[in-house]
């Protein structure tokens, strides 16, 4: 897998907003968007690094650096809130191998607490069911 | 011997996919569904009408032997059989990315009877049905279509606001994955009504399933739109995109930002142009409204709140899920009669209706109506019609704290009051925690609330002080007030 920044520009030229997608891309194929990143970006787009730079810091989804490890990305808003997550969030398995995040509701809200890893979600999760998909990792 | 087996996001996220391989494996002919929406029951196993839920791998088994133990017939659950569902018709009974299904079951039967229709029609239609935004405001579709309708310029857009980011809330997602071909059609005959070509559902990242399945309805379903035109966008994780300016900005590849109103998207929406930017639901109650007439659908519902509401159970509740009804029903019967009281056994402490923005109700508001203006007067809000329950066990003060923290994380930062006030809301928070000149900051937060309410620019500042007061007014003890002021 060797696409270029300007090959991922390329994919989405002529689309009408396309900044959104093409840091999607970014972030897939290079899993964080650097300043390198940035840079071709702006260029391609005719815009400056501080616009892209501005997009790229506004939204939670983009990483600036990369992230080695697994990210369970685990939910913390009300209806979790309301069937217990705070109570596994104070006890959260090690983290040198994955890496817990929160997210803000993944619309599981009646039989969470809930989780996504990539596109994988998961349900009904307590510190045995959070432990093992940490292992599974 | 047919096994019906969601694939939905919660029935996937409870273990649908290995009971579906392991049906299969038995020799079973295992078809994949949407999901009846009731999630306790997930992964809800339908064989020829019947229910199994939920199933395990181990069940399987048991099930294909005619030894498990069934819910009975699952349209005669008293969760289903209480229910109106025109928006959730289909939800069960067919395969979302089913174009055959879709059409059996009166898909395009809307769209076809839009194009015989004038523009002005169509917007007439829906303005006669009642029919008001889902996404929280309650503003009516027809005059925002007709408006659009009205602009001049060769240009126009439909966009979707699939942004569902409130807690509490799934009946957008559920729409997107049980039955996508029914929202495209409500946006291609938005298109129909005002004159676009162009439509775009803004989807959250946060929904990787939705996702996939819009992307695949959209090209499956494409000849039948043309020449109208829907794309699917994906956020990138920011709350505040669910507001309607900042999904605009959003969509146009730029920071999220909220706009300052007017002007109205319909007159300048996005890139500019003409825009009709609607719920899910709102887009996707269409295609029954124009199938079936605006009187058929302004029958139900109570009021100026017209039609039905796809209510989402969750929280700390027995038998959550979706639950479509007409406007009116009580807040108390649906968290005790349908939702059978909490999960953990424990008293109802509180409700909050409508997401994060929206009030905690105590027990004794049990008797509201879902009624936008019933809400409105008891100091709350429907929103997107998300129920989430709290036991005994939740402490207020913490809830009001978290409301001021999810808007200082979400706050895009355009207005001072938005974007100071959260931050000074939780340290305030942290102070009235801690004990510290308890009156003095309650009276401070008061106040920060009013500012936040009245001098905000869009709904995420103006409406956290909801929450955040409502918690105060109705659970003092959990502020270190003496119970006295709840009386009022």
């Amino acid at each position: 897998m060797t696409i270029t920044i300007t090959e991922i520009a390329q994919r989405h030229r002529g689309r009408e907003g396309a900044l959104l997608p093409i840091l999607h891309d970014v972030q897939a194929a290079f899993g964080y968007v650097s300043d390198d990143a940035i840079r071709e970006i702006a260029h391609e787009l005719n815009l400056t690094r501080a616009e892209v730079h501005g997009v790229v810091s506004f939204y939670h989804d983009y990483r600036t650096k990369p992230e080695p490890r697994p990210v369970i990305k685990l939910c913390r808003a009300e209806a979790c809130q309301a069937r217990g997550v705070e109570a596994l969030a104070a006890n959260l398995p090690d983290q040198s191998r994955v890496k817990i995040e929160t997210v803000y509701c993944l619309g599981l809200c009646a039989v969470g607490p809930a989780a996504l890893v990539g596109d994988q979600v998961h349900a009904r999760l307590d510190a045995d069911a959070l432990s093992a998909l940490v292992a599974s990792l | 011997m047919i096994v019906r087996i969601s694939d939905d996001a919660v029935a996937l996220a409870c273990g649908a996919d290995a009971v579906a391989a392991a049906f299969e494996n038995a020799g079973a002919e295992v078809q994949r569904v949407s999901s009846w929406g009731m999630q306790w029951l997930e992964p809800l196993v339908d064989i020829d009408g019947i229910g199994y839920g939920p199933v395990g791998v181990g069940d399987v088994a048991d099930i294909l032997a005619g030894k498990a133990e069934s819910i009975g017939k699952i349209v005669d659950h008293p969760f289903i059989a209480k229910q109106t569902r025109l928006t959730f018709a289909r939800a069960g009974k067919t395969r979302p990315t089913s174009l055959d299904d879709y059409a059996a079951t009166g898909g395009w039967d809307g769209l076809n009877a839009a194009r015989k229709m004038s523009p002005a029609q169509i917007c007439e239609t829906v303005l006669q049905s009642g029919l008001r935004g889902r996404g929280g405001a309650g503003f009516p579709a027809g005059i925002k279509w007709k408006t659009v309708h009205d602009a001049a310029g060769p240009t126009k857009y439909i966009v979707c606001n699939a942004d569902e980011g409130d807690s509490g809330t799934f009946a957008d997602r559920m729409v997107m994955e049980g039955d996508p071909f029914m929202l495209i059609e409500g946006m291609a005959i938005a298109g129909l009504a005002v004159g676009a070509t162009k439509g775009y559902v803004y989807i959250r990242s946060e929904y990787p399933q939705a996702i996939a399945k819009m992307e695949a309805a959209v090209k499956l379903s494409a000849a039948m739109v043309a020449p109208f035109d829907c794309e699917v966008r994906v956020g990138a994780g920011a709350y505040v995109c669910g507001e309607e300016t900042s999904l605009l900005n959003s969509l146009e590849g730029k920071r999220g930002e909220v706009r300052a109103k007017p002007p109205l998207p319909a007159h300048q929406g996005l890139f500019g142009k003409p825009t009709v930017i609607n719920n899910v639901l709102t887009l996707a109650a269409v295609p029954w409204v124009l199938a079936h007439g605006a009187q058929a659908y302004a029958d139900y519902g109570m009021g100026r709140s017209k039609g039905t509401l796809p209510i989402q159970i969750a929280g700390n509740i027995k038998h959550g899920g979706l639950f479509e009804t007409a406007f009116g029903i009580t807040l108390g019967e649906l968290v005790n009669d349908i939702g059978g009281g909490t999960a953990s056994g424990r008293p109802v402490k509180a409700v909050q209706v409508g997401g994060p923005l929206g009030a905690y109700h105590p027990v004794s508001d049990f008797h509201l109506p879902i009624d936008y203006e019933a809400f409105t007067a008891a100091n709350g809000l429907i929103g997107h019609g998300g129920i989430v329950v709290f036991d005994d066990s939740a402490d207020m003060a913490k809830q009001a704290r978290f409301a001021l923290e999810f808007c200082a994380v979400e706050s895009c930062g355009k207005c001072t009051p938005c974007r100071l006030g959260s931050t000074r809301g939780v340290e305030t928070m942290d102070r009235i925690i801690a004990g510290e000149n308890v009156d003095a900051n309650i009276a401070l937060i008061t106040d920060l609330c009013d500012t936040m309410k009245f001098g905000s620019l869009c709904a995420l500042g103006g409406f956290t002080p909801y929450p955040v007061l409502s918690a105060l007014q109705h659970f003092p003890a959990d502020f270190g007030q003496p119970a006295a002021i709840a009386a009022e």
